[in-house]
């Protein structure tokens, strides 16, 4: 059966900008540039130089392909916690948090940002690749108003709140995890202080229609360049962040995936959301597995599904859900499930590349220091 | 980009191949290095392998993914360019010159003819 692919309101700007596009979650993504013209004179484009300014100055990602959704009415967040470990009820208004969508065995359907817009509702934020399943199972217990219309942008780095300062100074004075309805260069938008790439940053949600006018006037500044989903996954493994699909799904549980804080003090007194009786259990007896951080000696990177061993290569004990070269670390990286034997600081694996053990081992995340606002 | 002669072949693969007597030279075109991106890691076969043309022999990994090089021609690998494991950037700034990955001695010199000459691989690039 032949699939259309997706685009967002910013393809055609995305290809004058030089951009390489790919097939991801249904979409045709920018995985990196080749800049030209006056661009260029900011950076040549490519995963590294892109990676290297967004840390050094400020990049701007275009995930218009995720989900957007407002859930209206007063009772919204306390329906929404039967589905998920967050305290939603307790979050004030102009306020964001990280959140896990839970299955029944203990699993994560998805984790999502949830947003508190006062009498509005909610405003989620869910992945690509898993809108439709959250959208379907949040609306079995409130009804789910899909933004279909909406871009999402997200500017990130140390230049991020020069910029924003200039162009929506209520933008720019947002602590981190706020968020607020204001107008970026005259667009009006819904800007949360948060993003993917252990920057300090912000993420805009704007009418489709207005994205490139936004992405135009954004560009205006100085120290900025756009960034492609290539930058954006090495930013946030450095960063330590979970990728749902490869670092955290329906088999692994919040506990082992070391998202034990996503389960908000109140919510862990009662477990009363779907699957918290066997979170409780896992996190009550321990997990038998856990995800950590996890350095190769030498150069070579160990991409996804590269087994991990015992140190003499006798034992299978993990395998590597993300991985490889951090620009900023400048070394190879990786994050993976391993024994819980294997899982603390400083131990030893082996890891099997293109059939030969490479030494690696376990460090404490993130690879480079997150730099939020606080 | 070095000029390129004659003497060089090319393979679908993106791999150059440069003749000097029973000794080939070989390395990634100029194009490959572009669609790869900044090389990270480098990894070359053995000193005295004996690669079958179209065998994975050698690796190179950008920040995103890892590619295999593939031996253009049957024969032993005589000689390795360290210098690329060291600073696989070398590949980036001069594919087809300074970045070449290893020499092989030829089982029979006259395959070298069987490949791609520049014009061929030029009309191969347009196709892509």
């Amino acid at each position: 059966m032949p699939e259309t692919i997706l685009t967002t309101p910013l393809d055609t700007w995305h290809r004058e900008h030089g951009a390489r596009m790919v097939p991801f979650a249904g979409y045709s993504m920018p995985v990196q540039y080749d800049f030209a013209g006056a661009m260029a004179e900011r950076c040549k484009g490519g995963v590294m130089a892109e990676h290297l300014y967004c840390r050094e100055k400020a990049a701007l990602f275009d995930v218009s392909h995720m989900g957007q959704a407002m859930l209206h009415g007063a009772g919204a967040a306390g329906l929404l916690e039967h589905l998920v470990c967050g305290d939603i009820s307790g979050l004030r208004p102009g306020r964001q948090r990280y959140t896990l969508l839970t299955t029944e065995s203990g699993g994560i359907l998805d984790d999502l940002m949830v947003a508190n817009l006062g009498e509005e509702g909610l405003f989620l934020v869910v992945n690509a690749s898993r809108k439709a399943v959250d959208f379907a199972h949040i609306g079995t217990v409130t009804p789910v108003t899909v933004l279909t219309d909406r871009a999402l942008l997200a500017l990130q780095g140390p230049a991020a709140a020069g910029i924003m300062a200039r162009l929506a100074p209520a933008a720019a004075a947002l602590p981190f995890m706020g968020v607020a309805r204001c107008d970026i260069a005259g667009v009006p938008g819904l800007v949360s202080r948060s993003g993917y790439t252990g920057e300090d940053g912000f993420e805009m949600s704007v009418p489709g229609e207005m994205a490139v006018t936004l992405a135009n006037r954004l560009l205006e500044q100085p120290d900025l360049i756009p960034a492609g989903l290539g930058a954006r996954d090495s930013l946030r493994l450095e960063a330590g962040l979970c990728l749902y699909g490869n670092d955290i799904g329906e088999t692994t549980s919040p506990i082992e995936a070391g998202l034990t804080w996503a389960i908000s003090k109140r919510r862990k007194m009662s477990w009363d959301f779907l699957g918290g009786p066997a979170i409780r259990a896992h996190l009550d007896n321990g997990p038998p597995r856990r995800r950590v951080g996890i350095r190769p000696d030498g150069r070579a990177p160990a991409r996804e599904h590269t087994v991990i061993l015992t140190p003499d290569g006798q034992e299978l004990i993990g395998e590597i859900t993300s991985g490889g070269f951090g620009p900023t670390l400048n070394g190879p990286m990786a994050m993976g499930y391993v024994r819980n034997d294997f899982s603390d600081d400083g131990s030893k694996l082996s890891l099997m590349v293109r059939g030969k053990p490479l030494p690696a081992t376990v460090v404490p995340l993130p690879f480079v220091p997150h730099r939020y606002v606080r | 980009m070095p000029a390129k002669n004659s003497d060089t072949r090319y393979t679908k693969d993106h791999e150059w191949v440069r003749l000097d007597g029973d000794i080939v030279t070989v390395g990634i075109t100029d194009h490959a290095q572009q669609q790869l991106g900044e090389l990270v890691f480098v990894e070359l076969p053995e000193l005295e392998r004996e690669v079958v043309a179209g065998e994975a022999c050698a690796v190179v990994e950008s920040v995103k993914a890892a590619s295999d090089v593939y031996s253009p021609l049957t024969g032993r690998v005589a000689e390795i360019n360290e210098t690329i494991v060291e600073d696989p950037e070398i590949v980036n700034n001069d594919a087809e010159g300074e970045g070449w990955f290893f020499k092989l001695e030829l089982d029979d010199p006259a395959t070298f003819e069987e490949l791609m000459d520049q014009e061929a691989y030029d009309e191969y690039l347009e196709t892509l």
